[in-house]
């Protein structure tokens, strides 16, 4: 083997040889089993470098570069990651969505307890399901809107399987109790470190292939994955600056405290909504339906106005979510007037994805793909609405600490981001896997269907839901008294809470039509069915521009 | 880039020039609606900032011309409702809670109070209708452990049932007769039998007869001879059919063995002798309220509670 490799094995072998000291001087048994899991990983990566160097040193072919393709292992490794956390985040949401209907379900057990799964469903949903999606469509999106192939193709798969790491560890640790207590950033300091460094990974690969391109400029979608990218690391970094109790141990203490730790973490909060759910998932949408309506981006102007603006506006919302606390006044009030702006600027996104259709709007009954896309836009427009009305002041006195949030965020998360995945991952895959089509496009339309009932299902029920508790909650008699008592206002949302589960269902159930879907395509069959309409495919088009691409082809991976 | 402009044939409208795989983009202006909304919600947001607080400056931020806080706003509506209030409470202040039936309107107003205090501080242990739980009395019927009058039940509020700490708290401790070996698991069992006996859940069998001294030598000193308890020690009724503790065989016979002896928080530290005097109105409304006069046996009771003049919370 060659020193590269060798230096490789042996930097995995040491990560795996400290975490299996720490696993065994640690006092917390948590921390233990967590530090189990590193080692264990370190020990597949050592052993994965050390195959694919002695593979690439006998010149197998398997791992020889074709620079004159794309890199798309990472691609097809993030689809299938993104299908199979999608349906354990959706089959967790359901298991917490019906603990509060039925509180039996918490089991009496602390591993299974609502406060434990919650976390579980959000972070699966948010970050490995949309992280996944994520990270895989950015790849896919930025090596052919650039023309140029994937940037340290041996950082991307580190990426990947780091991140897969990252999801493990949250996931285990929230399992076992680890948790920073701070939403949508649970996981605990050594987890926060090593996200920090697959994201500046992450971060290094995106970059190298955009300065590496073939095209003069750079296209809207990479802006949009670029500003999450770099966006997303700043707040991560910022919102978990902690000190570590001890390094042989989960726990760690915020360096803020009071009203600054809050709004930290609020900034965070709203920031991980605008940047990781919005931006990055705008980057998704500006290429994939261009590219399956086969018409070009409404307008130009109008994607540069609303990049900056959206951008520019985003980072100071995040005060909103501490209306009426110990937060001063005047930061409310910024909050608040950031956030009634960003309205105009998130809108010209939808404005931008519908409006790409004008000249190819029969697609939309005629292919299925469409028909999810130009759902997703809706959807994100209906809550870029409702986030804006439900920041002014007088609405969130209403709306605060209500099942309407919980209603806002999944009409944006399993309207807007879970159906423009869908629509991404039914693009891709039939590309990633050279087939003809999809195994059925039919199916597509189900899966279309179901997720579609069920979202109304969920946002309808989480309205009625939430202004109900928002208004018994308000409610006083004559006499001055509050009429209502906190469990009497529980009572009340059961209904709701049954009608959520089914809501939820629907959309699991369409999820599973998308695995047995991808899963038939990868396989190559194909569905005898009467047909219905998508965008083609030439492979011999989707590849880089690489002018300079000599005979030998045989450059080895390791090299690059 | 200008090289690759053309005109869509779909739209009309000329491209930019640019092309990414395949994308292109039209050059079409930003819609007139969109810019002007945007416009409007930043005019908006520069008069909603010169209004109400808004930019933090060196010491202090910009107060807005309309001089709003959330403090004050929150001040002048709770002021509001303080001087929306104040007579009847005033008013309530100063009537002995024993005087409130013989003025209706106050007595409506503590009940209402008093409903709204019993669900954030009571419905925890007695539930949110009072029907109480195995171990927490039911406080819709008109059995009571400890007096059922208005001054009673604001005596048990104020001073809880065997708070420890609290001296004038109502007090008493039925011996475990069976973990303490007073009685032998066969006697305990007829002493059980007994008092289903009493409470008409079953026949005179022998064992009831046995029970029936063991009950007068043991049992009636607190229970009274028929088991109608008493309330001076607060020793329920045994009777009748309502159980605080259960009254089928195992149950009995685990208090029998065990005893019970259930702890309520003397409110009078934590709440002030308005809250309780409405709290007592409330629950004395529930529906086994007694009158004053006849049957106040026990003689802790009967202090005034709230101190004169007292104003609400």
């Amino acid at each position: 083997m060659d020193d590269t490799v060798l230096a490789t094995v042996g930097a995995w072998l040491l990560a795996g040889f400290l975490a299996l000291v720490a696993a065994v001087l640690t006092a917390d048994h948590a921390f233990a089993i967590q530090m189990g899991i590193v080692a264990a990983a370190a020990m597949c990566a050592a052993i994965a470098s050390a195959s694919r160097g002695s593979r690439v040193l006998a010149g197998h072919a398997g791992v020889a570069v074709r620079s004159d393709r794309y890199y798309d292992d990472v691609i097809r490794w993030g689809v299938i990651a993104t299908v199979f956390w999608g349906v354990v985040g959706f089959l967790v949401g359901i298991v917490v969505a019906s603990q509060l209907a039925f509180p039996l379900l918490n089991l009496n057990f602390e591993y299974t307890t609502f406060g434990r799964l919650r976390p579980l469903h959000t972070s699966a949903v948010i970050f490995a399901f949309g992280g996944n999606a994520l990270i895989a469509t950015s790849f896919y999106v930025v090596q052919r809107t650039c023309r140029a192939r994937l940037a340290f193709p041996a950082l991307a798969r580190f990426v990947f399987w780091g991140y897969q790491l990252f999801i493990v560890l949250a996931a285990t640790g929230y399992i076992l109790g680890i948790t920073e207590g701070r939403e949508y950033a649970e996981p605990e300091w050594y987890v926060d470190i090593w996200l920090t460094v697959v994201w500046v990974s992450y971060l290094a690969v995106f970059v190298g292939t955009i300065i590496k391109r073939s095209e003069p400029h750079i296209y809207v979608a990479n802006w949009f994955y670029l500003g999450f990218i770099i966006t997303v690391a700043m707040l991560h970094v910022v919102n978990n600056l902690s000190l570590p109790v001890t390094l042989l141990g989960s726990k760690s203490y915020s360096l803020f405290s009071g009203v600054q730790d809050a709004l930290t973490q609020w900034w965070y909060g709203h920031n991980a909504v605008g940047f990781f759910l919005t931006a990055g998932f705008l980057g998704m949408m500006y290429y994939f339906v261009p590219k399956q309506a086969e018409r070009p981006i409404y307008s130009y102007r109008l994607s540069i106005i609303h990049f900056w603006s959206l951008i520019f506006l985003y980072i100071w919302a995040g005060p909103h979510h501490l209306h009426y606390t110990a937060l001063p006044d005047w930061a409310q009030t910024l909050g608040m007037v950031f956030s009634v702006m960003l309205w105009m600027p998130s809108w010209g996104g939808m404005i931008n994805g519908l409006m790409t259709l004008n000249g190819a709007w029969d697609k939309v009954r005629t292919d299925p793909i469409i028909r999810m896309m130009v759902f997703a836009l809706a959807f994100y427009g209906m809550s870029t609405f409702e986030g804006p009305m439900m920041s002014v002041k007088s609405v969130n006195s209403l709306s605060h600490y209500t099942n309407w949030t919980i209603g806002h965020v999944h009409s944006g998360a399993l309207g807007w981001n879970g159906m423009i995945t869908f629509g991404a991952i039914y693009y891709m895959v039939p590309r990633l896997w050279g087939r003809e089509r999809l195994y059925s496009l039919r199916m597509v339309n189900w899966h279309f269907w179901c997720a579609t009932l069920g979202i109304v299902l969920y946002a309808a029920s989480m309205w009625v839901a939430g202004i109900t508790q928002g208004l018994m909650w308000r409610e006083y008699g004559d006499d001055g008294y509050l009429v209502y008592s906190f469990a009497e206002v529980v009572a009340a949302m059961h209904p709701y809470y049954v009608i959520r589960i089914g809501g939820g269902l629907l959309y699991f159930t369409g999820a599973l039509f998308m695995v047995w879907n991808v899963w038939m395509t990868i396989a190559g069959k194909l569905r005898n069915e009467a047909s219905m309409s998508s965008a083609p495919y030439d492979p011999e088009r989707d590849r880089p521009a690489t002018p300079f691409t000599s005979a030998k082809g045989g450059a080895i991976a390791a090299a690059e | 880039m200008a090289e690759n402009k053309r005109i869509d044939e779909k739209t009309g409208t000329q491209t930019v020039g640019h092309e990414w795989d395949g994308i292109e983009e039209l050059d079409t202006p930003m819609p007139r609606w969109w810019l002007v909304t945007f416009y409007a919600t930043i005019v908006f947001a520069i008069g909603y900032c010169i209004a109400y607080p808004a930019w933090p400056l060196v010491s202090r931020a910009t107060a807005g011309v309309l001089g709003w806080t959330s403090h004050g706003d929150l001040d002048r509506e709770m002021k509001g409702e303080q001087v929306r209030r104040r007579p009847i409470m005033r008013a309530l202040a100063v009537t002995p809670i024993e005087s409130l039936p013989a003025n209706p309107q106050l007595l409506a107003a503590a009940e209402e109070g008093g409903r709204s205090a019993f669900k954030v501080h009571c419905a925890a242990c007695h539930g949110a209708g009072a029907a109480g739980s195995k171990g927490y009395p039911n406080l819709n019927d008109d059995d009571w452990l400890w007096g059922g009058t208005l001054t009673d039940i604001q005596q048990t509020l104020i001073h809880g049932i065997r708070q420890p700490g609290d001296d004038d708290t109502r007090q008493s401790q039925m011996p475990a007769f069976g973990r303490d070996g007073v009685l032998t698991p066969e006697q305990v069992q007829d002493a059980v039998s007994y008092v289903r006996y009493i409470s008409h859940q079953e026949g005179g069998s022998q064992s009831a007869m046995r029970g029936r001294e063991l009950f007068a030598a043991n049992c009636a000193v607190c229970h009274g001879e028929k088991g109608e308890g008493n309330r001076t020690v607060g020793a329920p009724r045994l009777n009748d059919s309502i159980w605080l503790y259960g009254g089928d065989r195992d149950s009995l016979t685990d208090t029998i063995t065990n005893a019970h002896g259930g702890i309520m928080p003397a409110w009078g530290k934590q709440l002030d002798p308005l809250t309780i005097k409405m709290l007592a109105a409330y629950v004395h409304s529930l529906g086994g309220g007694e009158s004053s006069a006849p049957v106040n046996v026990g003689d802790t009771s009967g202090k005034p509670a709230a101190a004169p003049g007292a104003t609400g919370k």
